[in-house]
């Protein structure tokens, strides 16, 4: 039975249900304090530096990271909490949470020490946003056919070209990208590409919003004209970021974040239906809740193999695969049941609302961070069909 | 996992191999393995794993119990282990000593129920019962007129069986009971109760689901890379792929969901809320998983898979037929639907996010 993948019923420990509690009681007094709306996920803006300081300063960024970069040594499952208990709050993560769940390994990983003495205790502080330069025109998921060129030069490199869907470019600090300082070889199409940190609102970087078809902004397309990165600002090996790319992608796969992106809409018709629903509607969410309780334990297991230390990158794929089809179908299922709901609801416009605004997310939600059939191939390979 | 599960598992997995391969049974259309299987399997004290020793069984843990239903899963098994296995532990629930040989527990859908008559007699009707037919005794839970729950271990040569066949080729019978009195009664414990029992069976039913899912994977992939077409061997197109992807992740999602649930009740204290999410959301999420899962398996092998001289439809077919087994996913559905509704949509997150 070799094809199998085991996913461990593993269970939060104890530590993490006091943790719960914590960030439970600071977001209902953040929602109290009228910083976030828990119903309007679709909020203008989703960058609230304050709240992004106040999450640093309770402990919750950096949660796993070494105490001398400002972390706070604790497990990948309190992490998780901390990760599950704001997204299902609906709270404005958009500053932070990309520096917390992705850049800041990559820096642990690759970055020279000043670099780490510099960034991280900020990250944890919350007081730096982090965008992620993969995409390019006409590239997306294919990283191996990205163009923006980095020619060496005194002290550094000149970069040339542009990266396209880049969430949060508008408002970042940093980016952390990859570019060519080779062409691919014959025998090896990953070779040639290099990351790199880059610092963002200088000369030589030009950021473009693209609208979204939600009526947000948060993708973007960066051009660099002649832009200069310092020789101590490349992340890991000349030409060999795919890799280092590759192994990172367990962090950004199987989080929370993954399958709760429409779990709102789940919550505000269980509201709608009431104590007593009708047997259409009570079997449409004892459904719908199963799965997500699979989600969960699920993505609760792949956690507790990082915390193992191990790369569960098959895994990850598998989760965030079913997760994202089912949090984008989530909307539909519930549009579907929402037709019963009384006329006399007392929160109906509230669940239109929010029904409109996530069938409108659900498209995106299978295409960012790899789309499904990348990470088809993925498993795949996971399973030696490739 | 613990040591010694792996131990009784291993045992188990080991009897399974030996005796039940897949490729022997499919082509004993007489039924010889049987006897064998059944043999190996009481020497090794298997189907009274959950039974104490006090009571003529061989005292396993539950999670022992539930790792080698995973294996007969695994193995499509088709005598009635996991049905001796609960009707063991619901007769230890009452004290009741098991007796030797094939039994099964009655009622098998949540809304049949067996009363006890005024004179300790048993009366009902228990339709789709698992191996029924094949049973020696059966293991009832009953109650009287007042409601007070009683554990009752009966003849099966007393009641009346009317056999059916499920999808699997299993038996899936009908149980009539006209004032049988039964060998040993005694009073179900206090808290026990029929959706005990039955989410008992449905966690059994999910277990054996996820295996079945795992061969299939299993035997789908290895499939895919024999069969040539197009000049290609068929798991070198991405099409091929992505459905074996698919298939790849309903089996993690079953299995994940059937041992996460099987854990809860291995270790829970009280039957709670949060370990009912668990065993109801195992069998609503596994016979999901198998109707998508087999769907696919069936898909890769083509033509070949849809005769009776493969081996898959021993997988398919009893997956897909163990959904029925102590309550449907869309009955459960509609039981965990209610009870988030009743406890109110501020409460659904605190208890998703129990464990």
């Amino acid at each position: 039975m070799t094809a199998a993948l085991r996913f461990d019923p593993i269970r939060l420990p104890s530590e993490c249900e006091q943790l719960r509690k914590e960030v439970r009681a600071f977001l209902a007094e953040e929602i109290a304090a009228g910083t976030f709306d828990p119903h309007k996920p679709n909020r203008e803006d989703t960058d609230v530096p304050e709240f992004s300081r106040k999450v640093g300063a309770r402990g919750w960024l950096g949660m796993t990271w070494p105490k001398k970069y400002g972390g706070h040594e604790r497990s990948f499952l309190e992490r998780y909490v901390v990760t599950e208990e704001m997204r299902v709050a609906n709270a404005p993560t958009r500053r932070f949470f990309v520096a917390d769940r992705q850049s800041g390994p990559v820096l642990l990983k690759y970055a020279p020490e000043n670099i780490k003495m510099d960034i991280l205790p900020r990250i944890c502080r919350g007081e730096v946003c982090f965008a992620i330069g993969m995409s390019e025109p006409n590239s997306g998921s294919d990283l191996f056919a990205a163009k923006t060129r980095a020619t060496k030069t005194d002290g550094g490199y000149l970069i040339n070209g542009t990266k396209i869907w880049t969430s949060s470019a508008h408002i970042a600090d940093y980016m952390i990208a990859i570019f060519r300082t080779s062409p691919p070889t014959k025998e090896n199409r990953r070779h040639g590409l290099t990351q790199f940190l880059v610092k963002m609102k200088q000369p030589g970087i030009q950021v473009n919003p693209i609208g979204q078809i939600t009526g947000q902004y948060e993708f973007n397309e960066v051009v660099f004209t002649d832009f200069f990165v310092p020789d101590d600002h490349v992340l890991g090996e000349i030409d060999g970021a795919w890799k280092q790319a590759t192994s990172e992608l367990a962090y950004e796969r199987s989080g929370p974040e993954r399958f709760l992106e429409t779990y709102y809409v789940l919550t505000e018709l269980v509201r709608a239906v009431g104590t007593n629903p009708d047997t259409r509607s009570a079997e449409g969410i004892g459904r719908l809740v199963a799965q997500v309780h699979t989600m969960r334990r699920m993505s609760v297991s792949v956690a507790g193999m990082l915390q193992a230390g191990k790369e569960p990158v098959v895994e990850a794929s598998i989760v965030k695969d079913i997760g994202t089809v089912w949090e984008q179908q989530l909307p539909h299922r519930v549009r579907d049941l929402a037709a019963f709901v009384e006329e006399t609801a007392t929160n109906r416009e509230t669940l239109e609302k929010q029904l409109d605004f996530a069938i409108k997310t659900a498209p995106k939600l299978t295409i960012q961070g790899g789309t499904t059939e990348v990470l088809r191939g993925i498993i795949a390979r996971g399973l030696g069909l490739r | 996992m613990a040591e010694s599960e792996n131990i009784v598992a291993e045992t188990a997995e080991k009897i399974f191999a030996d005796l039940a391969d897949a490729q022997t049974i499919n082509r004993d259309n007489k039924g010889a393995w049987k006897a064998p299987l059944w043999q190996a399997l009481t020497e090794a004290g298997l189907p009274l794993s959950w039974v104490p020793e006090d009571c003529g069984g061989s005292g396993a843990s539950l999670a022992e119990g539930f790792s080698v239903l995973s294996a007969a899963g695994r193995f499509a098994l088709a005598v009635p282990l996991a049905e001796t296995m609960l009707a063991g532990w619901l007769l230890a629930q009452a004290r009741i000593t098991s007796p030797d040989g094939e039994m099964t527990v009655v009622p098998a859908s949540p809304k049949d129920r067996i009363t006890v008559n005024a004179d300790g007699s048993l009366s009902g009707k228990a339709r789709s019962v698992p191996f029924a037919k094949a049973a020696k005794h059966f293991a009832i839970l009953a109650s009287d007129a007042k409601g007070s729950l009683s554990i009752a271990l009966v003849d099966a040569a007393r009641c009346r069986i009317e056999t059916g066949l499920g999808l699997g080729g299993d038996n899936s019978d009908t149980v009539t009971l006209d004032k049988v009195q039964p060998l040993t009664t005694k009073p179900a414990p206090k808290g026990f109760d029929q959706t005990r029992l039955m989410l008992m069976g449905g966690v059994a039913r999910s277990l054996q689901i996820a295996g079945a899912l795992e061969s299939m994977l299993e035997i789908s992939v290895r499939y895919s890379n024999e069969r040539v077409a197009f000049e290609k061997k068929i798991s070198k197109f991405q099409a091929v792929q992505h459905n074996l992807a698919r298939l790849a992740g309903e089996s993690a999602a079953a299995l994940a969901a059937a041992t996460s649930a099987a854990d809860a009740i291995a270790n829970a204290t009280s039957f709670n809320d949060e370990v009912f999410l668990e065993a109801v959301a195992a069998k609503i999420r596994c016979a999901e998983a198998a109707e998508k899962g087999g769907g696919i398996a069936h898909q890769v092998h083509g033509a070949i898979g849809f005769t009776i001289e493969h081996i898959l439809h021993r997988y398919s077919l009893r997956a897909l037929a163990w959904r029925d087994d102590f309550g449907s996913e869309s009955y459960w559905a509609v039981e965990l639907g209610k009870l988030v509704a009743r406890r109110g949509a501020d409460e659904l997150w605190p208890l998703v996010a129990s464990r």
